[in-house]
């Protein structure tokens, strides 16, 4: 029966969310309230987690309430839940979406969308830098930046970004590789924090 | 030989999404950095100025942006199948990795090692962001309306906080008028290519 309501909650939880993982996270927290899943404070932990985990955020809460509330196999049916409306309406969507391809008026709303997503591309790096680059939340007051600029800026992170950039962009580094350095340089860079 | 061409393809499909799925952190769009090498540069399944198109479907439609990415190009690449297996690919990682942890370490996300790790990574997460924008501008923003557009979302998101599906659909109504409303640049855009459906 817990599977059955896991199931019906996620496949809700994915075809009422838009924007991507994030936007989930309040619908989510309906669900688990509503089923008593989940406490307050493990619900916080979902959110941490999922953000140092691989894999998308959607599947990596779905995976983590469904195992709490009813074991492995909750959380697999909760994972399956979240993805089906994504399979089935984009498969749907897909279909029509390589036939009308060539039509003059789809390519020119596709000339409008374009540039929108690059500009949605940024936003999602200026969000994260957010909250990489400054060591107090970011919703701190223009004068407090201007005071004490140097202090408020997290120059390890910055090193880092400095770092991506150049072997990115000089070296075509590969993706991962990089994600695994900027990882090993993570560690060394606070090493004397943590053994010390 | 048509079914083991196709099977090959299928589980060839399965592995890159694996391994896309393994190395996202942070949401769907740190996925296309990963999605640039890997499908459009190494495999070139899909070409670069289709990625574009691939996040407008995935952002327009509910659910993570990850799955709708991997469903989408899954198709593309080898319909119906290549979707299912596109997107249980790009699961699993996350559905073993949250198990474990789970099961074992409650409280993971607390342990000075995996904090300093995730120091390392965040930043060259925004770095890999960015330069797939560059990468992805490039290749779809073909004059200054383009340019214009993207500065205008950027502040519209960031400043204004208006969601993603409206800033996309305010683009798509852009296109439309233009095309409504003016044939002759419509033709002229059309013809340059530039912006390849």
């Amino acid at each position: 029966m817990i599977y059955l309501q896991l199931l019906v909650s996620f496949i809700k939880i994915g075809l009422f969310s838009f924007g991507g993982g994030y936007a989930m996270i309040p619908l989510i927290q309906r669900e688990i309230e509503s089923h008593g899943w989940l406490s307050a404070s493990e619900f916080v932990d979902i959110i941490a987690i999922a953000e140092m985990t691989p894999g998308p955020i959607a599947v990596n809460s779905a995976t983590f309430v469904g195992y709490k509330a009813a074991g492995i196999l909750g959380g697999m049916v909760a994972t399956i839940g979240v993805a089906i409306p994504s399979l089935l309406l984009i498969l749907i969507v897909s279909k029509y979406f390589f036939k009308f391809q060539d039509h003059p008026a789809n390519k020119m709303i596709f000339y409008g969308i374009r540039p929108v997503i690059v500009g949605l591309i940024l936003t999602a790096a200026i969000f994260v830098a957010q909250t990489t680059f400054f060591k107090q939340d970011i919703t701190i007051n223009l004068s407090c930046i201007f005071k004490n600029q140097l202090s408020i800026i997290d120059l390890k992170s910055m090193v880092i970004f400095a770092f991506t950039l150049a072997a990115l962009i000089k070296f075509k580094l590969n993706p991962i590789l990089m994600i695994v350095v900027s990882g090993i340089l993570g560690l060394l860079m606070s090493y004397h924090e943590i053994f010390y | 030989m048509k079914n083991k061409s196709q099977l090959k393809l299928l589980l060839e499909i399965f592995t890159v999404f694996f391994k896309i799925g393994s190395f996202t952190f942070g949401g769907g769009y740190a996925m296309i950095p990963l999605i640039e090498k890997e499908v459009v540069e190494n495999k070139k399944w899909v070409a670069e100025e289709e990625v574009v198109d691939v996040f407008a479907v995935a952002q327009s439609m509910p659910g993570a942006i990850a799955i709708n990415s991997a469903t989408f190009i899954g198709y593309k690449i080898s319909g119906k199948k290549g979707s299912l297996v596109a997107t249980i690919g790009v699961i699993l990682p996350s559905f073993f990795i949250i198990t474990l942890i789970a099961v074992f370490f409650s409280r993971f996300q607390d342990t000075p090692v995996v904090k300093a790790v995730f120091s390392g990574i965040r930043p060259a997460i925004v770095g890999l962001i960015s330069v797939a924008a560059i990468k992805v501008g490039k290749a779809s923003i073909v004059d200054n309306t383009g340019i214009l557009l993207s500065i205008l979302s950027v502040i519209l998101v960031v400043i204004f906080d208006v969601q993603a599906i409206f800033v996309i659909l305010g683009g798509a109504a852009v296109g439309l008028a233009i095309y409504c409303l003016f044939p002759e640049r419509t033709a002229k855009i059309l013809s340059n290519g530039g912006n390849k459906g």
